[in-house]
């Protein structure tokens, strides 16, 4: 099956963003010397995408057409005791997929930052890392087994912390890139111990040898307890997930992430990376087909991180991160439909959401731009007239994102409602509320953010503190607001198209056609929620014309009218509202405390405990008293010892006539 | 003359000819012989890797010849798959080291690079020898030219270090000492540690030596507790002796139990193996914790160092083959980052003589390539897949969880602590806006510092993206080492 594959050419797929992003990498920075300049930096990586993206497309196309699959090791990374690791790709509908939205829209993002980015000195290696990504995630998703599957895992990881500290002198993104790092090495701890558990019990790496003996491991018990093996191994790897896909509460990280460049904000912590936890958790379903447990904690962390971080949308801001919590309701919906078994909806929603959330990344940076760096959407309005071809992107992304009928994000988001609607979970009346819930909200935000922005009066001369935002400061003139460049139009423009089709044209494979087939493992007598859901599907066309009748479309519809009211036509009415729940407010506004707590205990009680560990432990017990202790020892008994030998003839006649005393009195009377 | 000897002697004799013949008005041949005594050393080390038999567990290239006949004492020497690769990392650390040292070091040029020389000649010494107390004798002699380094060129507290340093480890290796005169006597007059090997041994008898050898080896690995010589001794020795201590000394002991305790003592080492990994996760967690508020780089790695060792003896005590392999691969790992850490903070000091983490601050941006190089050993330290550091860690880990799923977990910890310590170490030291005129006035790393910084760089990343030939070497002979812990030994 696997003659219209070949390795050496899939090899091609990766490999060519990483020499385009060592290239540029060492070349075209101080490193090698700045041997090539811009335009040589951004021609060599673009081509590299361009070529990992057209072979993307060709490997998609014979997948899906001609039922082709690949699975092959590349070379044994090593051996131990007969345990294999090795580097290898898998190809399959779930694989191909992924390939080709990673490199769309690495794709696009790169020729955005032509534009975004043209002033900044570090122009080269911005895009030396944002190939390196490219090739990490490449490796990610493309990987045949767990080590390599690791491996991309921390590779995006690093490329994020470089990327998120990126602007090296700006204190905020220095300890935001270290605060991403270390929440995901968090997530981290757990999928190494969730994938050490496979190979003790299965003695693999390799996902189909793995998933083989997924039924000997369902039933065993975890040693000394009476908990299931694999739901232990399901908890471990998701709390990975938890970590890479922010989901609540290790969610922490990716607002803070927004302290990066905006076109990596699109790619990595929306579009790409931060979906890399819900791609994992679909390629394991095998496994986690057999925990119940496993599935339902999977969907109320879902259910939880979708409606409260939406929650926290609402009274945001700064553009981006609108956009950014927007991104982890958005996770939590996939994270929720993982948990309803509907992986093969998870995934399509990741795919519609890499769309149009890249899209509504790269429009608020090119609103950022149009306005002269300012992030705050309370000094922006009525830009519809300066940017016309952000403002109308802007508007279909929006309208994809709250799941008007018909445009991409409907397709995908109607179907997680659906599959939770079915889940008999126990923690599926939660996630019914959560999801449904988070519908309402997630126009309201993205509305308001759009009125803010788009429409009503313009207000970006009346910024009190401009100048402080995404950007290193420059020109002090307050110019009109001007449209992006073409390098940053066209990028949109090409977002904006499957943002708007996309769910339309793929529902019926995807979801209910052949195409994950192989890759996606539903046990449908357990969890019978995509079989009803296929029942009741009949086109496309059809889905959009009932969902009118369906309580999501009102809901949505709701929280669009809404936030018209309130941030169009009666601007004063949010500040009276906000005053009347100041509480809840203040709960919000420190999103919910979490930062607060982990700065001020886990940091700083690690901190006072490695303080007290190194003062107390180290410095007074082991050194102060039994090291230095020893010595004093020795020294105060040669001290004793020294006295004796004073050199005084008369001390020693003493004790020579007081030793021969005791050893007469012993041997004479007491033998 | 084999070539095991010729691995040992090769830089004992340059070494000694630059003592005997060097001056340092002569500082620049002084260097230059010595570079070029140490890249001969390194070569010499090379057939033994092409000439190694795979798939046997034997000692290899092995020679013979009496010594003290007296008391059967023997030049006897031999690598498996376990020794191998600390010959080749000894010989490689040390042409990094003269390299370290070039401009550095101005004062009797010719007794710093001849103690470097002589030094590894005798750590190569150690891991060849399989008579006992040639090995024992190697093993003490390292201490006298680390001594001298720490004592000569060493900070401005050097002599409380060197003698912290010399009788800590010395104290330790006595024991060892008694132990090895012991199975000298019950083997019925005999240094050979293959004799020993089988040599049946009563429960008792075995829990004495276990600890006589532990005495020896937890002080030199170093473990906790015994472990607070090596942040002070980190911090007064000269950049050259940091690295060389980190990268390969503490092998020594860690090494020991592989040659030593475990072989010659299964059942006590099998019955006792639950305090090592007692203290091993303490090493991990505890001295984790302790990196984290360290102020001075050079604390900061030294016991980041402590913690990278607990992984060591964690591996090697939970009797698997992922454990020990992921150990001795941890050790080597260790070899490279620490050493390129301690290379690292070197660069600094000699910029702006301070080992302060607050004396720095935003050095990227005087110093991008320095930095570069800087992210990666920084990365290796914390252990990122497709750099050295992860391979011994994740094989641990893996193993830890096979034993026993809350040993990994108590392990797996050190993906967050070494993150946690080494990340903000990075931040406060290399990002951020200029933090003053010191780091202002800083120079990028020269073509020597390029140089040195590139060699270790390659090797970290070499065995990062291909561990094979590492594992393979030693496949045979863990396996065998495993076998044999599992026997009893018990008569």
């Amino acid at each position: 099956m696997s003659q219209t594959l070949s390795a050496s050419t899939l090899l091609i797929v990766p490999m060519a963003p990483l020499l385009g992003a060592v290239l540029a990498g060492i070349l075209g920075t101080k490193f090698g010397g700045n041997w090539i300049g811009r335009r040589m930096s951004h021609t060599l990586t673009i081509l590299g995408v361009l070529v990992s993206f057209v072979i993307s497309a060709l490997t998609l196309k014979s997948v899906a057409v001609d039922g082709a699959r690949f699975s092959e090791t590349l070379y044994t990374w090593m051996v131990v005791g007969g345990l294999k690791m090795e580097i290898g790709f898998l190809v399959d509908g779930l694989t191909a997929m992924m390939m080709c939205v990673v490199t769309f829209v690495s794709l696009m993002v790169h020729i955005y930052t032509i534009g975004y980015m043209e002033e900044d000195e570090g122009y080269n290696r911005f895009f030396a890392y944002i190939s390196l990504f490219t090739f990490s995630m490449l490796m990610l998703v493309m990987s045949n087994n767990m080590l390599q599957l690791f491996f991309g895992w921390e590779a995006v990881g690093l490329v994020s912390y470089l990327l998120i500290g990126f602007w090296f002198n700006k204190p905020t993104a220095i300890f935001a890139n270290m605060k991403a790092f270390l929440v995901n090495r968090v997530g981290d701890f757990g999928f190494i111990l969730g994938i050490g558990l496979i190979v003790a019990y299965s003695g693999t790496l390799n996902y189909t040898e793995a998933f083989a003996k997924a039924d000997e491991l369902a039933k065993l018990s975890f040693p000394g307890t009476d908990w299931m093996l694999i739901t232990v191994i399901c908890i471990c790897l998701f709390i990975g997930a938890m970590g890479k896909s922010a989901q609540f509460p290790l969610h922490v990280w990716l607002p803070d992430s927004m302290e990066g460049p905006t076109p990596i904000s699109a790619l990595i912590h929306a579009a790409t990376m931060v979906t890399a936890g819900i791609f994992m958790v679909a390629r394991m379903s095998p496994l986690f087909e057999l925990s119940e447990a496993a599935l339902n904690f999977i969907m109320v962390i879902g259910a939880i991180t979708a409606l409260f971080m939406g929650f926290l949308g609402i009274i945001q801001n700064d553009i981006k991160r609108v956009v950014a919590y927007s991104t982890l309701s958005q996770l939590g919906y996939m994270t929720v439909a993982l948990g309803a078994s509907a992986y093969s909806v998870a995934v399509f929603h990741l795919m519609t959401h890499a769309f149009f959330k890249a899209l509504l990344f790269l429009a608020a940076g090119s609103v950022i731009m149009g306005v002269h760096h300012n992030q705050d959407i309370r000094w922006m309005g009525g830009l519809r007239k300066y940017m016309p071809i952000t403002w109308v992107t802007s508007l279909l992304g929006s309208l994809a994102l709250i799941g008007t009928p018909l445009f991409a994000g409907f397709y995908s988001k109607d179907s997680i409602i659906e599959a939770v609607l079915e889940s008999h979970l126990p923690g599926a009346g939660f996630a019914k509320f959560a999801v449904l819930a988070g519908v309402f909200v997630t126009a309201f935000y993205s509305f308001r953010m759009y009125f803010l922005v788009f429409h009503g009066k313009e207000r970006f001369d009346q910024n009190p503190d401009a100048h402080h935002g995404d950007h290193h400061g420059h020109s002090d003139e307050h110019h009109e607001p001007h449209e992006s460049p073409w390098v940053v139009t066209v990028p949109l423009i090409l977002l904006a198209i499957p943002s708007v089709v996309i769910g339309f044209m793929t529902i019926q494979p995807l979801l209910y056609g052949e195409f994950f087939k192989g890759a996606i493992f539903v046990d449908a007598l357990k969890h019978p929620a995509m079989e009803e859901l296929g029942k009741a599907f009949h086109g496309p066309v059809q889905m959009a014309l009932h969902s009118l009748t369906t309580l999501p479309f009102w809901l949505a519809l709701a929280g669009v009218a809404t936030s018209y009211y309130m941030y169009l036509v009666n601007p004063a009415l949010p500040a009276a509202i906000k005053s009347r729940v100041m509480p809840i407010y203040t709960l919000l506004e420190n999103k919910y405390y979490l930062d607060w707590i982990n700065e001020n205990i886990l940091a700083r009680g690690a901190r006072a405990l490695g303080t007290g560990l190194w003062k107390g432990g180290d410095q007074f017990l082991i050194d102060g008293t039994l090291v230095n202790g020893s010595w004093k020892v020795v020294a105060w008994c040669s001290g004793l010892a020294r006295r004796v030998q004073s050199g005084y003839l008369y001390h020693y006649a003493l004790a020579m006539i007081l030793g021969v005393f005791v050893l007469m009195t012993y041997f004479v009377w007491l033998k | 003359m084999g070539l095991l000897s010729l691995a040992i002697w090769t830089p004992i004799v340059f070494g000694v000819v630059l003592l005997a013949l060097g001056r340092d008005d002569q500082a620049r041949a002084v260097r230059w012989v010595a570079l070029i005594g140490a890249i001969a050393s390194f070569l010499v080390t090379l057939p033994l890797y092409s000439g190694f038999k795979l798939g046997t567990a034997a000692m290899q290239f092995v020679e013979k010849s009496p010594w003290i006949e007296r008391f059967n004492v023997n030049y006897h020497l031999g690598v498996d798959g376990i020794s191998l690769w600390f010959v080749l990392l000894t010989a490689f650390i040390n042409v990094v080291v003269v390299i370290a040292g070039w401009e550095v070091i101005t004062r009797r040029v010719n007794q710093y690079m001849g103690a470097f020389l002589i030094l590894s000649g005798l750590m190569i010494g150690v891991f060849c020898a399989i008579d006992g107390m040639l090995l024992y004798v190697f093993f003490e002699a390292t201490l006298i030219p680390m001594y001298l380094i720490i004592g000569i060129w060493g900070g401005p507290n050097k002599i409380y270090a060197a003698f912290k340093f010399f009788l800590y480890t010395l104290l330790g290796s006595l024991f060892m000492l008694i132990a090895l005169i012991f199975l000298y006597t019950k083997s019925g007059g005999s240094f050979d540690i293959a004799l020993w090997h089988t040599l049946p041994l009563a429960g008792t008898t075995q829990t004495l030596i276990f600890f006589a050898f532990l005495a020896a080896f937890a002080v030199k690995v170093p473990m906790w507790p015994v472990h607070t010589w090596l942040p002070d001794v980190h911090v007064e020795a000269p950049t050259g002796g940091s690295a060389v201590l980190a990268a390969i000394m503490l092998k020594l002991g860690a090494y020991g139990f592989l040659r030593f305790s475990l072989p010659i003592a299964p059942d006590a080492a099998r019955e006792w193996a639950w305090l090592m990994i007692t203290l091993s996760v303490i090493a991990v967690v505890y001295v984790g914790l302790v990196a984290l508020v360290q102020k001075d780089m050079k604390k900061l790695v030294a016991y980041s160092s402590v913690a990278h060792m607990g992984f060591v003896t964690l591996g090697f005590f939970i009797f698997n083959d992922l454990g020990v392999s992921g150990g001795i691969v941890q050790m080597i790992a260790h070899g490279f980052v620490s050493a390129a850490m301690f290379l690292s903070i070197g660069v600094l000091y000699d910029r702006v003589h301070s080992r302060e983490i607050a004396s720095y601050g935003g050095v990227v941006n005087t110093m991008p390539k320095f930095a570069a190089f800087a992210l990666l050993f920084s990365m290796a330290n914390c252990g990122l897949p497709g750099t050295a550091g992860f391979v011994g860690e994740w094989m641990v880990i893996l193993g830890a969880v096979k034993a026993n799923f809350w040993l990994g977990f108590a392990a797996a910890s050190a993906l967050i602590f070494g993150a946690a310590y080494t990340l903000w170490m990075f931040k406060r030291v290399y990002l951020g806006p200029v933090a003053n005129d010191d780091v202002k006035a800083l120079v990028d790393i020269n073509g020597r510092e390029f140089l040195m910084l590139s060699l270790l760089a390659a090797a970290v990343l070499y065995m990062g993206i291909y561990p094979k030939p590492f594992t393979d070497v030693m496949d045979t002979s863990v396996a065998e080492l495993l076998k044999h812990v599992a026997l009893s030994k018990l008569n």
